[in-house]
């Protein structure tokens, strides 16, 4: 087994992990964190393409590497504006949860 | 297959640069003109959408654009077929529309830069441009991108009066976005594994029926079915529409929440026409009925106005999932020159108009009475009967009562469901019709009783917002004027192009 | 191969922790760490660009901003800490991500040999766009309408961040403000450190275009250094209604539509570069780009206004 289809495997463990952590855990922080081991799971998943696409003297397909960064980027700033969210709801009313959570 | 630019492709780079560029400007020069750079913003746009139209219609022909003269797969392209052009004149349309009443309830100060005017008037832009984008993409990653436009544009718009209901419903309208785009770029980097491109029409001629391709799809679907709050992911929907002002809930129910159902259309129906599913296009259908029947009998039981208008959305947005099983007819070989292809996009667009209308009216009974109480809108109708009156029409579409956009729609998605001996669709489709009469008339039979009481109202509203809501909901009922068969202009750029469909 | 296993199961490892951690604070902490671990996984799957995005943006800037939630958060969540979910839900959950990860994993083992790559062709129009860096040619040149379209995603967060502003203090000054503490070791560590960062930030995009690196990494670290200086109180976080910050802020995204549409009439297309003057032009995008991504960055770290304007 190659190392990128290790890493590969590993992708695959983390989405489900994170998926498990948005499902069960009540607090909305927590669920943004989960959010975000699911988006590293992806972009790992990705970078895994993206290794076994390695040609002409390059060590990886750059089209998925630049995406990926794109990705991290946007996965930063919905991290932002969620959790502003969050703390202006807690400003609000005082709790940190979302009442009945989806 | 062609990729370089056709002629007037032009058109489509300007479809999305001329809107985010006024984003630009609203924010440098503050408050004071972020109204006024939106309401030139408008007819340009529109100009911009009409003239695409007209280019698609003249050469019958997709318009193409390759950015940067980087043809896909190694660059991006923009593609505008019939599908993708009826939709953004519509979004053109309505977003005039909206934006005129809009300037209504958003008064710019002279003199400092207040908040909710200048984030509405710069998030309205936005919210247009992501529109373009996602209905001229080509390129799923682009896609992608131009999801987290909308959604970034979108959510602040539901928090915009900054109570504690809005913020927890714009957070958790934010968490269900997010959880659709993952899947989505999930199902994205699947694709690119196996395929090594991420271009609509290159991965229809690679795409092959195997597991890494279903398993994309079916990811790609679930994040898309959460965007569009498709049953059982519609939790979040009706407090978001309700809680937003008048404007942004039009803009949201109308106009936002259409955009993953077009790109599952995409899908389907572009990247994946060589293997059609029935089986799994039964799965959208039930859900799309379930949401049809949930949505409706609770938007029955609401005692706010906003919330049952709201639920009746995740209602109709089941309608338009019921085109996938009518339209997917693998033994025809081409799916979409059928009347259920026309009835679902016809559905999609006269619901944007008839809902604007209704969320835009309840804005104005709203602001009017001080509350959307709906036992307690006696009276309404003698106070503003042009307002109630655009309600009712948008209702009229709703039901599917003709003449009016949804009657053409449900009638064909009714005919199709009867020709092709799927006629449970047509039973649902007609308890949706009577479902929505009875929270229709709900709503009317109030607003038109006396009130027992002279009726105080808090503030009057202007004739000409008045004018422009009957405009919006005369647009939901002109498209009743549409032929009652297949459209040859939302062909357009389908292989097979074949108009007979059933009579 | 060792040393990957190794690193594999460290990462799933520090993953279970953090989401299993009582604490939020611990759970930052882990994911902090989570981080820079997938950064050095990304060293290992030679991508030194996304390594170096991941353990800036990643893991520095989301900590950040995660470390700084979770602490003015931590009273209410005690409160709520009683919340949790039955065992239905938990089992029914544990059900479905196995079945996800399974899947997902055997999509892994099942993908294409050879594997479809755009290297080649990415490779071979490297000269055309008079970049060393491939991957700074994707996001420059192949897909800049991708790159131009995520500046405007990154402002509407800000836009929809200030939003959040109570009315009153519209306009106003983000964030709480830091006093400079001149006896404290962060106003030292600051003093010392942002200098060099900003240097160090300003070499990492300039040298994206040859070697790994460029503009978001270089934008990122000159965000985390006016962070820096903002916490240690060195400078205040400016008023959100001054003109100049507007202006900073939009002119990368300004800069990037002019030159695109300058394609139009030079090059023959949107976002088109004639080959003579392409290094010139994306040189040209970087700089006011990554500018305003490290003032929007920055600002979207510091949240809406709390402070009213003077």
């Amino acid at each position: 087994m190659s190392d990128a289809t290790l890493y590969g495997l590993c992708g695959a463990v983390l989405v489900g992990l994170g998926l498990f952590g948005l499902i069960v855990n009540p607090l909305p922080l927590r669920k943004i964190l989960a959010f975000n081991l699911i988006g590293g799971g992806v972009f790992l998943l990705f970078g895994v393409v993206a290794r076994r696409g390695a040609a002409a003297g390059l060590g990886g397909d750059p089209i998925p590497h630049a995406l990926i960064i794109t990705g991290i980027v946007v996965a930063f700033a919905a991290t932002a504006l969620a959790i502003a969210l969050l703390l202006r709801l807690f400003r609000e009313t005082g709790r940190a949860t979302l009442g009945s959570d989806g | 297959m062609p990729n370089s630019a056709t002629a007037g492709g032009f058109l489509l780079v300007l479809a999305i640069v001329l809107p985010v560029c006024g984003v630009l400007l609203s924010l440098v020069l503050g408050g004071r003109h972020a109204e006024r750079i939106a309401l030139i913003l408008m007819p340009a746009g529109l100009a911009i959408a009409l003239a695409i139209a007209g280019a698609v219609w003249s050469t019958h022909n997709v318009l193409q654009y390759s950015v940067g003269n980087w043809s896909p797969p190694l660059g991006v392209a923009f593609r505008a077929d019939g599908l993708s052009t009826a939709m953004m004149v519509t979004t053109a349309v309505l977003i005039c529309g909206i934006g005129l009443f809009a300037r209504g309830q958003f008064p710019s100060p002279q003199q400092s830069e207040l908040r909710a005017p200048l984030v509405f008037w710069t998030l309205m832009p936005a919210v247009w441009g992501a529109l373009n984008a996602v209905f001229i993409g080509g390129d799923l990653f682009n896609l992608y991108v131009a999801l987290e436009l909308l959604t970034f544009a979108a959510v602040p718009l539901v928090s915009l009066d900054g109570r504690a209901e809005t913020l927890a419903a714009a957070l958790r309208y934010l968490l269900f976005a997010l959880f659709g785009s993952i899947l989505y770029l999930l199902g994205a980097v699947l694709l690119y594994g196996a395929y090594g491109t991420l271009d609509i029409v290159l991965l229809s001629g690679h795409i092959q029926a195997e597991p890494i391709a279903w398993a994309a799809i079916s990811l790609m679907t679930t994040g898309l079915l959460a965007k569009a709050a498709l049953y059982p992911f519609h939790l979040w929907l009706p407090p978001a529409h309700a809680g937003a002002p008048a404007p942004a809930s039009a803009i949201l129910s109308g106009l936002v929440v259409k955009a993953p159902f077009f790109l599952v259309i995409r899908l389907w129906f572009d990247i994946m026409p060589r293997m059609p599913q029935p089986a799994a296009a039964q799965v959208l259908g039930i859900l799309g009925a379930a949401a049809i029947l949930v949505g409706s009998v609770v938007a029955l039981r609401q005692v706010r106005l906003k919330l049952l208008i709201a639920y009746s959305t995740v209602a109709q947005i089941g309608y338009l999932f019921l085109m996938f099983p009518l339209a997917i007819k693998p033994e025809m070989g081409h799916p979409w020159n059928t009347t259920a292809w026309t009835g679902g996009v016809l559905q999609a667009i006269s619901h944007a108009f008839a809902k604007a209308a209704m969320f835009m009216s309840a804005g104005l009974i709203a602001e009017a009475l001080g509350h959307d109480r709906i036992a307690e809108l006696s009276g309404i109708g003698r106070a503003l009967p042009i307002t109630v009156f655009a309600f009712a029409l948008g209702g009229v579409s709703l039901m599917g009562l003709p003449p009016s956009g949804g009657f053409v729609a449900k009638a064909m998605l009714l005919t199709a469901a009867v020709a092709e001996g799927q006629w449970w669709w047509a039973v649902v489709v007609l308890v949706g019709g009577l479902l929505a009469g009875g929270y229709v008339f709900l709503v009317l039979a109030r607003a038109l009783a006396d009130s027992n009481e002279p009726l105080t109202l808090f503030a009057t509203v202007s004739r000409r917002r008045q004018a422009v809501v009957v405009a919006v909901a005369l647009c939901a009922v002109l498209l009743g004027f549409v032929p009652l068969h297949p459209s040859e202009f939302l062909q357009i750029g389908r292989p097979g192009i074949a108009v007979g469909g059933i009579r | 191969m060792a040393f990957d296993i190794g690193l594999a199961v460290l990462v799933l490892g520090v993953a279970v922790w953090t989401l299993a951690a009582r604490d939020t604070f611990a759970a930052v902490i882990g994911f902090v760490t989570y981080g820079l671990l997938l950064a050095l996984v990304w060293v290992r799957l030679a991508a030194p660009d996304v390594a170096l995005t991941e353990a800036a943006i990643g893991s520095g800037v989301t900590g950040g901003l995660l470390l700084g939630a979770s602490s003015r958060l931590r009273r209410a969540e005690i409160q709520a800490a009683s919340e949790k979910p039955g065992a239905t839900l938990r089992i029914a959950a544990v059900v479905l991500c196995a079945l996800v990860s399974a899947g997902l994993a055997a999509i892994v083992l099942l993908l294409p040999e050879p594997a479809p790559t755009l290297a080649p062709e990415a490779a071979a129009n490297l000269a055309a766009t008079g970049l060393g860096n491939p991957v700074t040619a994707v996001l420059m040149a192949y897909r800049a309408i991708d790159t131009l379209l995520e500046t405007v995603v990154l402002l509407l967060a800000l836009v929809g961040i200030w939003s959040l502003a109570p009315d009153g203090v519209w306009g106003g000054f983000p964030g709480r403000r830091h006093q400079a503490d001149a006896e404290g070791v962060l106003t030292f560590v600051a003093q010392l450190l942002v200098p060099i960062g900003i240097l160090v930030g300003i070499y990492i995009f300039w040298v994206g275009s040859v070697a790994p690196g460029g503009e978001f990494q270089g934008a990122t670290i000159l965000a985390a250094m006016w962070i820096l200086a903002m916490m240690a109180g060195l400078v205040d976080a400016p008023p959100v209604s001054r003109r100049w910050l507007r202006l900073l802020l939009i002119a990368g995204p300004a800069v990037f539509f002019a030159i695109g549409l300058a394609g139009f009439a030079i090059a023959g297309a949107f976002l088109a570069y004639p080959v003579d003057y392409a290094k010139l032009l994306i040189v040209t995008i970087e700089i006011p780009v990554t500018l305003s991504i490290a003032a929007t960055l920055a600002l979207l770290v510091a949240g809406p206004p709390e402070r009213a304007p003077k």
